[in-house]
Parts: C-alpha cells; sequence; structure tokens
C-alpha cells in the first residue's frame, strides 16, 4: 500500500513518501474489533502465516502461531502482517528507489526506530479501517513494537502481547549488534552502502553477522545437543572420521551450520538493512523520556498485557521481560506472565513448545471473549 | 507454589469454592486490590473478580495451574513465591492471600514478612497440624495421614507444620497482630476445642 503523506521519524527527517508491504488473514468482523497486528523481528517480514499458491515451500514466519485452529486463529481474528519501513522484503527500504536522486536510497536510507514503524503501522490500520486493535503481538523486536504500541496508541490496543522481548538492549546486546554491523562495513564489498551500483553484496560481512546473530539465539544446551563437538563428515570422506584434520577449513558440525545459515541469509537479506533494524533495536528505549522509569513510560498504556519469556533465552532472558511486568505491576495495569521452561533459548518463540502454544492459546481465548462481549466482564 | 491439593473440601457457602477460600473470600471487601500467592487454578480470584468487583493477580509457578488461571481470565504472575516479592512495590496491595500453601514454602518467615510488607493486610489458610487424631497416629508410632495432609512422611510436599497455635506464636514473634481467624473442621466451623478437632485455620492479620 502506497502512502504519500511524509512521515516525520523520530531522527528529525521524514521519508517523502512510502510503501508497505503487508498481508491479512481472516475477516475482518462487522464492528472492526477482530484485528490481530502481527510486529516482525529482525529478518522477517509481513509473510507470517500459510503458503503461497506459487511458492509452496514459502512458510510464513510465524505459521505455528497464526491459521485456522492455531493459537491465533484466522477463523476467529483477521490477522495483518506488515513488512516494516527500511526493510527489505517490499516494503520501502534502502533498496528502493530515492526519488531525490532516481537512484537506490542505499545508506542514505533515514535511520528508522521502533518508534517510527509503529507510526507506519497506525496509517495502514487507518486505510485498513481499523481503529483498535484486539491485539498487537510481536516476539523480540516485534515484541517491542507491540510495547511501544500500547503508549504510542493507547486507545487503540486492547490487548498486547510481548514475547521474549526487553524494555531495552543491554549494553551486550548492543555490542552484539556493533559486531555484526563492523563485519558488514568493513566487507570490501560493502562500498560504504553503495554496493548495489557495484553489482556486487557484502556477502561475507553478512555471513559473519548473521553467524553472531544465530549464536545469541540458541542455548548453550540446545548447542551442545544438536552438534556437541561432532566433526563434520566431507564428500571425500569414505569411513567415519575419529580425528581432526589440522586445518581452518570446517572442523565441527557448529561451523559447518553456522556457515550454512550464513550464506543462507546473506543470500536474500539487505545489507542496509541489516544495519537499520540493529540500530532499531539499540535505540529502543522506552524510559528514556521518563528519566528510566519504565513505569512512568508504559503508564499510558489501556491494553491488557501478556509476556512471556523463556528460561534458556540469554539474548533476552526472563529478567528482562520482567522489569516490564514489574512496571505494569507498579501501575495496577492488567498483565499476565508466563516463564516457558523450553530448552530452544531465544528461538522458542518462533517454536512450537506445548506449554507456550497452550498458553497463547488461552490467552486468545480471552482476546476473542473480549471481541465477543466488548466492555463485558473480562 | 501450588496449592495443596490435598485440601479440597466440601464447596461453601453456594460459590463453588473450596470451603477455606470461601471464608476467605467474606473477608474481602468488594473492590479490593488482591495479591493471592500460590493462587492454584485462580478460582478465588476469579470469584472475587466477578462477584465483588475486585482486582488482582495470582502468583503460581505451577504450569498447568497458570494455564487454568488464564483460562479463568485471571491475570497471573508465574513465579516461586519464594523467589521473592520484589516484583510487587510494597504496599500496593488491600489484602495479600496464602491458601493452603505455607505449609509448603521453605523460607516461611520471609514469605510472610513479604506478604505484610505489600499488602495492608495478610490472610493465610492452613491445616491444623495439632488436630487430635494426629497426636493419636503418633502415638500410635506413625506420622499422621488425614484428608488435609494425605502424604506419607516420604513423599510429602509439606515442609513446615505447624499447629495452630504455633501459627499464632510465629505471627506475633513477627510482629503481625491477629485481627481475625475461623478454624474449620471438615469445611465447616470447628467450634468447641477448635485447636484439637479443627482440620484448617485461617488467619487474618496486620502489620502491628
Amino acid at each position: 500500500m502506497r502512502f504519500e503523506q511524509p512521515l516525520a521519524l523520530r531522527s528529525g527527517a521524514s521519508i517523502a513518501g512510502y510503501e508497505l508491504v503487508y498481508e491479512t488473514y481472516g475477516t475482518l468482523n462487522a464492528e472492526r474489533s477482530n484485528a490481530v497486528l502481527v510486529c516482525h523481528a529482525l529478518n522477517a517480514g509481513h509473510h507470517v502465516a500459510g503458503v503461497y499458491a506459487d511458492d509452496p515451500d514459502n512458510l510464513g514466519w510465524w505459521d505455528s502461531m497464526v491459521g485456522p485452529g492455531k493459537p491465533v486463529d484466522t477463523e476467529r481474528f483477521f490477522v495483518v502482517g506488515v513488512n516494516n519501513l527500511g526493510s527489505c522484503f517490499g516494503s520501502t527500504g534502502p533498496m528502493s528507489i530515492d526519488p531525490a536522486t532516481g537512484k537506490p536510497y542505499g545508506p542514505d536510507f533515514p535511520v528508522v526506530t521502533v518508534e517510527d514503524w509503529v507510526h507506519a503501522q497506525a496509517r495502514l490500520a487507518d486505510a485498513l479501517g481499523i481503529g483498535r486493535f484486539a491485539a498487537v503481538m510481536g516476539g523480540s523486536l516485534g515484541g517491542m513494537q507491540a510495547l511501544a504500541w500500547t503508549t504510542l496508541y493507547p486507545q487503540r490496543v486492547a490487548h498486547c502481547v510481548a514475547v521474549a522481548t526487553a524494555p531495552k538492549l543491554s549494553a551486550q546486546n548492543i555490542a552484539f549488534n556493533e559486531v555484526a554491523r563492523r563485519a558488514i562495513i568493513t566487507d570490501p564489498d560493502f562500498h560504504g552502502g553503495r554496493f548495489y551500483d557495484h553489482g556486487v553484496v557484502p556477502a561475507r560481512g553478512l555471513q559473519v553477522a548473521r553467524m553472531i546473530g544465530h549464536i545469541t539465539y540458541l542455548s548453550d544446551d540446545v548447542m551442545g545437543e544438536k552438534f556437541g563437538r561432532a566433526l563434520r563428515r566431507h564428500v571425500t570422506d569414505t569411513v567415519l572420521r575419529n580425528d581432526y584434520r589440522f586445518t581452518f577449513d570446517v572442523e565441527f558440525e557448529i561451523e559447518s551450520y553456522l556457515r550454512y545459515q550464513g550464506e543462507k541469509f546473506s543470500s536474500y537479506f539487505d545489507a542496509n538493512t541489516y544495519l537499520l533494524i540493529t540500530r532499531a533495536l539499540d535505540y529502543f528505549d522506552p524510559a528514556l523520556s521518563c528519566g528510566g522509569d519504565l513505569a512512568r513510560a508504559l503508564a499510558p498504556a489501556q491494553a491488557d498485557f501478556l509476556l512471556v519469556s523463556f528460561t534458556t533465552d540469554w539474548r533476552f532472558a526472563p529478567g528482562r521481560s520482567r522489569e516490564i511486568v514489574e512496571a505494569l505491576l507498579a501501575n495496577g495495569q492488567r498483565v499476565t506472565y508466563a516463564e516457558i521452561d523450553a530448552p530452544h533459548g531465544h528461538d522458542a518463540f518462533l517454536l512450537d513448545d506445548p506449554q507456550y502454544m497452550a498458553v497463547m492459546r488461552s490467552w486468545f481465548e480471552r482476546v476473542h471473549r473480549s471481541v465477543r462481549a466488548p466492555g463485558g466482564a473480562r | 507454589m501450588t496449592t495443596g491439593a490435598a485440601a479440597h473440601g466440601p464447596a461453601g457457602q453456594g460459590n463453588g469454592l473450596r470451603a477455606d477460600l470461601a471464608r476467605i473470600a467474606d473477608w474481602i471487601a468488594p473492590g479490593s486490590h488482591v495479591l493471592d500467592l500460590g493462587c492454584g487454578d485462580g478460582a478465588l480470584l476469579a470469584y472475587l473478580q466477578s462477584a465483588k468487583g475486585c482486582r488482582g493477580y495470582g502468583v503460581e509457578i505451577n504450569d498447568e495451574q497458570l494455564l487454568a488461571c488464564m483460562r479463568k481470565g485471571v491475570d497471573v504472575i508465574q513465579q516461586d513465591i519464594e523467589a521473592g516479592l520484589g516484583m510487587f512495590h510494597a504496599p500496593s496491595f488491600d489484602v495479600v492471600v496464602l491458601s493452603m500453601a505455607i505449609q509448603m514454602t521453605h523460607q516461611t518467615e520471609r514469605v510472610l514478612r513479604e506478604m505484610s510488607e505489600v499488602g495492608r493486610e495478610g490472610i493465610v489458610s492452613l491445616p491444623n497440624f495439632g488436630h487430635w487424631t494426629h497426636a493419636w497416629s503418633l502415638l500410635r508410632g506413625h506420622m499422621p495421614v488425614s484428608r488435609e495432609l494425605p502424604f506419607e512422611w516420604f513423599d510429602t510436599p509439606n515442609l513446615h507444620m505447624s499447629t495452630v497455635r504455633d501459627f499464632e506464636d510465629f505471627l506475633r514473634r513477627l510482629g503481625l497482630v491477629i485481627t481475625g481467624r475461623v478454624f474449620l473442621r471438615d469445611g465447616k466451623p470447628a467450634g468447641w476445642l477448635p485447636a484439637l478437632r479443627s482440620t484448617q485455620a485461617i488467619y487474618r492479620f496486620r502489620r502491628g
């Protein structure tokens, strides 16, 4: 969907006009009260659930959560997935043509924040005729957007679902992001972000960035269980090896896995987008304007909150979700908090742990009840 | 912390609540802000929300019980109450409830102290270890096993058992003032010799 009205950004810059790509699932009811907005994290987009007829392998990134009969049941809810500004899956971003120059924005695409995304999403909601979402939900960076929604548009969010998220990044989180960005920026093929003009992509930088990211998504236990110290078999091996090769080539299975993930990622993800999105993560800090008082920052929210964390997530550990819960409790706001005992680390939010699924299903039963009986007993 | 499955006595007062919860609900004023520690399936909060316009949160560690609360529309925080109540700012609740769970706590003193800090009033229900049949069991050389305390000594979640008199001494030692007490025998008022004949006791208390 094309938006011609300029969008003023937090940085002071503005985007003249822009495109937001979105997908919807289910049917908006007559009262327009059953809409659920799904906010994506770093490397996902608007394709939340299902597959396309002409691309049966391209499964939506949260298909375990959203669909007919799923916890977010598309037979009840009208689900909207939107690709954020600055991303690389169709919405206006660094790969788009800058009308001012006739060339791709590249490094000149303005730095966007979580709040900027939310304002853009709100315009999409306006255009779709959605005054108030039954729920706004997301995991990780998506959870930050859901939180931002509740304070930027308190009257437009009935329920907020924030999974495996944090009220702001820690120094360690920012450090990981910075290593990833340096890997990209120092890749000779990056060309100061103008690599499109040179017909190349900074694939090595993106690969390293993704490898670092991937390490932080998994728990030590899962990595140990999945790969341990297993050695990589090479195609030339005729028997199972039990000795080292004494080279710096891929030796362990974990190395092979990370390289594979890195290569896959660098084949479809835009390097400038990676920089933008990690910066949006770094900058997110809703309490900053309230002197660091998160409770005060969240006070305007009118939503009922569900916070979910995973015991083995060390990227956004349970303690980070508890900070948010504590702030909401201090305000006497409605909040439920589930701490899921799952082994998969941060990645768990995209997987289908039975307790996690049951928690989400129960919550969306509650959302559904409030849709059917607005203002009634909850 | 789950509430004792053992504690399911006869339903009280026609509201479907467990007997001790029905008494506790009677003590809670309409519109109160309530924290229910070890809230189990959330039955008390669900009742208080719908019948008395109360609001509040349950605290529950058990996955199944958490889901049961959520299905009732009760807000619940998944946490071990022994990990401390630091998330709850003091004093922010009118009433803090701990029903049939205190005997399962490790740091019983800390839990009670924190209860009295985050709430203006505390309510605790507990099994009475001083029930006369228990003394009879001990005289015969066995640890008591009863409806309220159905566990064998080697397989019990109960760590800190007390008689009602012990518990009253304990509250006083913590500087807490008992403002109400009810003794139940099989879910009904215990009548005469309650310290020996009651199976459950319920106390309400405040900071002195």
